[in-house]
């Protein structure tokens, strides 16, 4: 696991070269080493590195404005970089994009197809294009959407929508899938409906480029994932080893007012924050668990709704695009 | 440019545009109500005869022989007013624009060898005007000759440019298959360049092996299907209909050809160039709208003033409808292919210049 915190200086470039070291000896299919790109005097990507192993799922995380999808953009080959290198497949994307798009499956942010074409002949156009026999039931099959396979796309739901993207990035068999976002704007049923075809994905032996801002999303479908503000990598690792890192592992969250958070306080050895009401302890140790849960029990100050909880990548997350804000890390 | 892309692609668009009601009634439906319409309005000999009103106020028989004769050109009908009536009043109140006055000493001045006259009440914005004005100078002229014993020293014989005597449909042909080859293009590559670059679709498709080169040529070979069913549509409805003579020459093809590349290029250039879908629309009705009238469509260049005529001469349009006039009206193989020399030329440099600002990537 790497991680990169930005403002660490030489410790940071080392942890870098391991990784480029440890991924040239494993099989990595994208390779990004110091890729910027500006819009007139907005540095939209900073100078980032990273590397991409084959068959992982790998997300870029950021919240609007990251450079995620710039990044992505040049990876694909449509965009063209202002500096660094960048392999994909061991191809230059812009200067080998046409050879690089027939050996990846590639969903746009917002993707569209012809209003008035069906699923079916979406999916029978793309086999065309790439000049690839394909079996479009059997495509349409797996992304479940065999029940819209006659509806014309302009009549067919976001999830769906969606998924004739995921079907469209089936049909020339790729190796890596960049999906930006495929689960913008949908509702909470069609998300898990659209995780479950990138896990298929994944269970298929192929590489998932995935960008979001939902935190979940990467936490759950993700092997490693790398967190993007202003342009620069702030954050590179698994969910587990990020969350550990930068997170609290666990937690004791309990309603209570400012009797309970002063007594905490004053007679605990732990930090305890309050926030609209609700009192928060993070546990440094597992022992400190009984500990505070005593301290609570005897002080007779009466509390409701205690739990025991775990940082997500969400809060990590939160956390360090925080930090970042406050010139905590640059 | 692989063949097997070019057809898919080509097939899906096809298949867009048939889906799409609108697309379809503009491209083929519409074209075909034009020539109805028009050819119905224009064309044919068998005009009917201008209403004319008139009050007969006259004492002798001359006033009502002068009716008579006008009755007989066939070009007037005249209706009489009632006797006693306030004829200037009778016609507005009516709202009739067209009226002749015979005062009652029409025939006594005649006879006397005075001055007689006959009173023509019109409406200046009524275009029949000039010919009922016309038509009466005629049968006066006649009356004066023959009161005064002369005769006619010079008669007029009137005959076309063209052995086969031209008529307006014959013009009205080329002039649609024209606005065909205008519209079609324009209208919906300006919108779909721009939508297809806001939506970031052109980056969706630049992401398969479909090459730019080859998303453009599916568009040209759909838009030049289009005009040549429009024109074989065409075609048959002002032959079959209304007897239009024009020749079916392989020499139509280039112009249609052309004609769709020109304005697919010039579509393509206003919907990659303009800043949003709402700007293009108007850019592209700007450019087309005075184009599609001023270029001959719909009436020949002869009937505008002469300064506007000249402007004609910046339009493409009016190569391709002047050059497909010159091939299927006049058979004119030398002035078509100057038109085409012409086309050629300014085809080229749009397409060229479409290309270039048509990004497929983004830099």
């Amino acid at each position: 696991m790497i991680l990169i915190s930005m403002g660490q200086g030489e410790e940071v470039r080392e942890l870098i070269k391991n990784d480029s070291k440890s991924n040239k000896q494993n099989d990595s299919v994208i390779i990004v080493k110091e890729l910027s790109k500006s819009y007139g005097r907005l540095k939209a990507v900073d100078a980032i590195d990273f590397s991409v192993q084959r068959g992982e799922v790998f997300s870029l995380l950021g919240p609007n404005g990251a450079g995620k999808t710039t990044t992505v953009e040049i990876l694909e080959g449509i965009r063209k970089a202002d500096n660094g290198e960048v392999s994909v497949l061991g191809l230059d994307p812009w200067k080998n994009g046409y050879e690089l798009h027939k050996r990846i499956g590639v969903i746009p942010q917002g993707f569209r197809f012809f209003d008035k074409s069906t699923p079916r002949e979406a999916i029978l156009y793309y086999a065309e294009l790439f000049g690839r026999k394909v079996n479009a039931e059997h495509i349409l099959k797996l992304v479940e959407l065999e029940d819209a396979a006659n509806t014309y796309f302009e009549q067919l739901s976001g999830g769906q929508k969606q998924k004739v993207g995921l079907a469209l990035a089936m049909v020339n068999d790729a190796e890596i899938l960049f999906l930006d976002e495929p689960t913008t704007g949908l509702d909470p049923q069609a998300r898990r409906s659209i995780w479950s075809v990138i896990e298929s994905f994944k269970l298929q032996g192929k590489t998932v480029f995935l960008t979001t801002h939902y935190l979940d999303e990467a936490e759950r479908l993700s092997d490693r994932v790398a967190i993007m503000n202003h342009g620069k990598i702030i954050a590179l690792g698994s969910p587990d080893y990020l969350v550990s890192k930068y997170g609290n592992s666990k937690k004791i969250t309990l309603e209570g007012d400012e009797r309970m958070y002063g007594f905490l306080k004053q007679s605990a050895d732990i930090a305890v924050t309050m926030q609209d009401g609700t009192i928060e302890i993070p546990l440094k140790q597992s022992k400190d668990l009984l500990k505070v849960i005593n301290l609570i029990e005897n002080s007779g100050i009466p509390y409701s709704g205690l739990s025991l909880k775990k940082d997500s990548l969400e809060d990590v997350f939160i956390s360090l695009v925080g930090r970042m804000k406050e010139g905590e890390l640059d | 440019m692989n063949l097997r892309r070019i057809l898919a692609d080509f097939s899906v668009f096809r298949r867009e545009y048939l889906r799409n009601k609108e697309g379809f009634f503009f491209a083929l439906v519409f074209p075909v109500i034009l020539i109805l319409l028009f050819g119905a309005i224009f064309s044919g000999n068998n005009h009917s005869p201008i209403n004319v009103y008139a009050l007969n106020e006259d004492n002798g028989p001359m006033g009502s022989s002068f009716l008579n004769v006008l009755n007989q050109t066939g070009a007037i009908k005249v209706i009489l007013a009632p006797s006693g009536s306030v004829f200037p009043d009778y016609l507005l109140k009516n709202s009739y624009s067209q009226g002749i006055l015979i005062p009652s000493n029409f025939s006594y001045s005649i006879h006397s060898g005075g001055k007689a006259s006959v009173i023509i009440y019109s409406n200046p914005a009524d275009t029949s005007t000039q010919i009922v004005t016309g038509v009466i100078n005629s049968v006066a002229e006649a009356f004066n000759l023959k009161l005064s014993n002369s005769s006619n020293f010079i008669t007029i014989v009137q005959k076309s440019v063209n052995e086969s005597s031209p008529s307006y449909i014959d013009f009205l042909i080329p002039g649609l298959i024209g606005f065909t080859v205008l519209t079609s293009p324009m209208f919906s590559m300006v919108n779909l360049s721009a939508e297809y670059k806001k939506s970031k679709f052109f980056k969706q498709l630049s992401l398969t092996p479909l090459t730019k080169g080859e998303w453009l040529a599916s568009k040209i070979i759909w838009y030049v299907m289009i005009s040549l069913i429009s024109f074989v549509l065409m075609t048959a409805t002002g032959t079959l209909l209304f007897g239009a003579n024009v020749q079916i020459t392989a020499w139509v093809l280039p112009f249609v050809i052309l004609g769709s590349l020109l304005f697919v290029s010039l579509g393509m250039l206003v919907g990659t160039i303009t800043k949003s879908i709402e700007s293009a629309g108007v850019i592209g009705n700007i450019i087309t709208f005075p184009m599609m009238f001023l270029s001959g469509t719909f009436f020949p260049l002869s009937i505008m003033p002469s300064w506007l005529a000249r402007i004609a001469h910046i339009f493409p349009l009016y190569y391709i409808i002047d050059g497909l006039t010159a091939t299927m009206v006049y058979d004119n193989l030398r002035s078509a292919l100057i038109d085409l020399s012409i086309i050629a030329l300014i085809c080229l440099m749009l397409s060229i210049a479409a290309v270039k600002a048509f990004k497929w990537r983004e830099e």
